[in-house]
């Protein structure tokens, strides 16, 4: 047996140094496997633009799409649903659109729209990500003699109306995403790309 | 065979494992009805690994083939009606057992020193549980399918600043996809049940460490019988409680058979009847519920309204519901363990809770309406008021006097 003492001060601080490294190893380990459960490469490009024909939207109808695996509704609003919009802005949470998040600049007006004839709105609830369902009649027996068309969330009872707002009162902390998109002439429409400024 | 044994007890602890943990654990003498669920769950995992496996041989976990190899399993494959009726009511039969066994500890006090780590591991397991369920619930690729995982995984997006990206991670895409099905997938068969076999395993170590608790709440190993240092109330677990949980088996058998192949719907509460309609990613069902064992929490989630246009407080409210257990060993200050020798106050709040659990779990199911969200807010206070008091009415409590041995009532 040796008579030299042991310096435990040493021996403390190699383990605590290889302790360390050990889980600089574990972290740079857990980056790869981690990362691999990113979207892979396919997934980002499925985000590609889409295209579609308005001149399919009859007027009061409503064209769902698909965008990036999402459902994105295009409805043709007629002017008796564009007269009744800006009658229950009392009743919104966000009538002005102040959440910057939900809708391109371009589109933070009264119909959240380029064109108001046409809304563009993803359709899945900002609450937890249901898809609410079109309910364009107004006064509805189920819905309440105050409703003047717009979007019900049937999972947890959202509303919204024509131009993808919500009511207060909903689960839905925010007004439905508008998704960038452009006109390519009249009739064509680009979902996925900005519109030039 | 006695040199067989003797060969192998010089390589590997067979016959002292044997001893320690049937004929020489000495389980409390006085174990009752409720004592048989911890058995019973063990049972309804060998029952899930089982059919499972076979399962995974004709499943096909692709967003475009997965419903339709469900539906081969339940027409084509030989048997295979059976291997997934087992498995969808297992599920069911697991929550059950483990909801009662859980039970058992709130009534008992099972929870309390020196027993505090087996209740933490029991409360990991119920939480590996519960996504072993859910992702599980993914795989069949049917409408509820789809939707409930959309729902639950945007309770992450909830969460403030790394929100988004945590639900991405999940998702493995920008919504539920083939991605969120094949990782669903790995992990529901693969990751879970190992982490879930560790935790059942420490669970298990840990009980056979410091011993079973019992209706009385009297720490058996106090009394010891002077000669053979064996406890006076303790007798071995086999055969004694093998032979009790038989008859538990069979009797959990006849009503899990029953159920599978009589209701194994269960009139749509075991299996919901939008599952029997393939994920479409554009249309929402009309009426979304979860399964019925996590309807409790999804209506406290759907009690609280968003507050500073952001609906995280009820995600964190429904977190904290669950998380909430872990707490059990220090929220309870009462000196006695067992229900039998408490006061009238814990009495109430057990009761409460109880009509608060239950009620929440059928309001879960029903849709929502102003009415139903308002006695659902209530109860959502009561069961959190049942954690959050606790330390106060067991403290104050009029408890009776514990025995010095176990009773035979």
């Amino acid at each position: 047996m040796s008579d030299i003492s042991v310096d435990t001060s040493k021996r403390r601080f190699l383990v605590a140094l290889s302790s360390a490294a050990g889980g600089i190893a574990a972290v740079g380990a857990a980056i790869p496997l981690i990362g691999s459960m990113m979207p892979s490469a396919r997934a980002l490009a499925a985000g590609a633009p889409v295209e579609v024909d308005l001149s399919k939207v009859e007027p009061g109808m409503i064209l769902t799409v698909e965008w990036r695996g999402k459902p994105v509704w295009i409805v043709n609003r007629t002017p008796e649903m564009l007269a009744l919009l800006g009658k229950h802005d009392d009743k919104l949470t966000d009538s002005a659109s102040e959440t910057t998040s939900q809708q391109p600049e371009y589109c933070k007006n009264p119909t959240r729209s380029i064109k108001p004839q046409f809304l563009v709105a993803v359709g899945i609830c900002t609450h937890l990500g249901c898809s609410p369902t079109y309910r364009k009649e107004v006064a509805p027996a189920d819905l309440g003699p105050d409703w003047a068309g717009g979007f019900f969330c049937p999972c947890h009872g959202s509303r919204f109306d024509l131009a993808a707002r919500v009511f207060n009162g909903s689960p839905a902390p925010t007004n439905l995403v508008i998704p960038p998109h452009k006109y390519m002439s009249d009739a064509k429409l680009l979902i996925g790309e900005d519109q030039a400024a | 065979m006695e040199k067989v044994l003797n060969w192998i007890d010089a390589r590997f602890p067979l016959t002292a494992s044997y001893k320690a943990h049937l004929s020489e654990y000495f389980a409390p003498k006085n174990f009752n009805f409720w004592y048989y669920f911890g058995s019973l769950a063990l049972l309804v995992l060998v029952i899930q690994i089982v059919t499972g496996i076979f399962l995974t041989m004709h499943y096909k976990p692709d967003a475009g083939m997965a419903f339709a190899s469900v539906e081969y399993i339940m027409r084509d494959v030989p048997f295979g009606w059976l291997m997934r009726y087992a498995h969808s009511t297992g599920a069911s039969a697991f929550f059950i057992v483990v909801y009662l066994h859980m039970f058992r500890g709130l009534l008992y006090g099972s929870y309390r020193q020196p027993r505090e780590l087996i209740w933490l591991f029991g409360v990991l397991i119920y939480l590996v549980l519960m996504g072993e369920a859910f992702m599980g619930y993914l795989l069949p690729w049917g409408q509820m399918s789809y939707w409930g995982a959309q729902v639950i995984i945007n309770l992450f997006a909830a969460v403030p600043f790394i929100g988004e990206d945590l639900s991405t991670l999940i998702r493995g895409d920008f919504v539920v996809g083939d991605a969120t099905l094949n990782r669903f997938f790995a992990l529901h068969v693969i990751a879970l049940p190992l982490v879930l076999l560790g935790l059942i395993a420490a669970h298990l170590v840990a009980l056979h460490e410091v011993g079973s608790n019992n209706p009385d709440g009297v720490e058996i190993k106090k009394l010891k019988d002077p000669e053979t240092h064996q406890p006076l109330d303790g007798i071995p677990f086999h055969p004694y409680y093998t032979v009790k949980d038989i008859l538990g088996v069979v009797v959990f058998l006849i009503v899990f058979s029953a159920i599978m192949f009589f209701a194994p719907e269960m009139g749509g509460y075991f299996l919901e009847a939008n599952n029997f309609i393939p994920a479409d990613p554009f249309k929402t069902p009309e009426h979304i519920a979860p399964v019925w064992y996590f309807t409790p929490y999804y209506a406290i989630l759907r009690a609280v309204p968003p507050m500073f246009g952001s609906q995280f407080p009820g995600v964190a409210l429904m977190g904290v519901a669950v998380l909430i257990f872990f707490a059990l060993p220090w929220l309870d200050r009462s000196p006695v363990k067992s229900i039998r020798y408490r006061g009238p106050k814990f009495k109430i709040a057990l009761g409460l809770f109880v009509v608060a659990f239950v009620g929440l779990g059928i309001l879960g199911i029903l849709p929502s309406t102003p009415l139903y969200t308002l006695i659902a807010q209530i109860l959502s206070v009561v069961y959190f008021a049942f954690f959050f008091l606790m330390p106060w009415y067991t403290k104050n409590d009029t408890t009776k006097p514990v025995p010095e041995r176990v009773t035979s009532k």
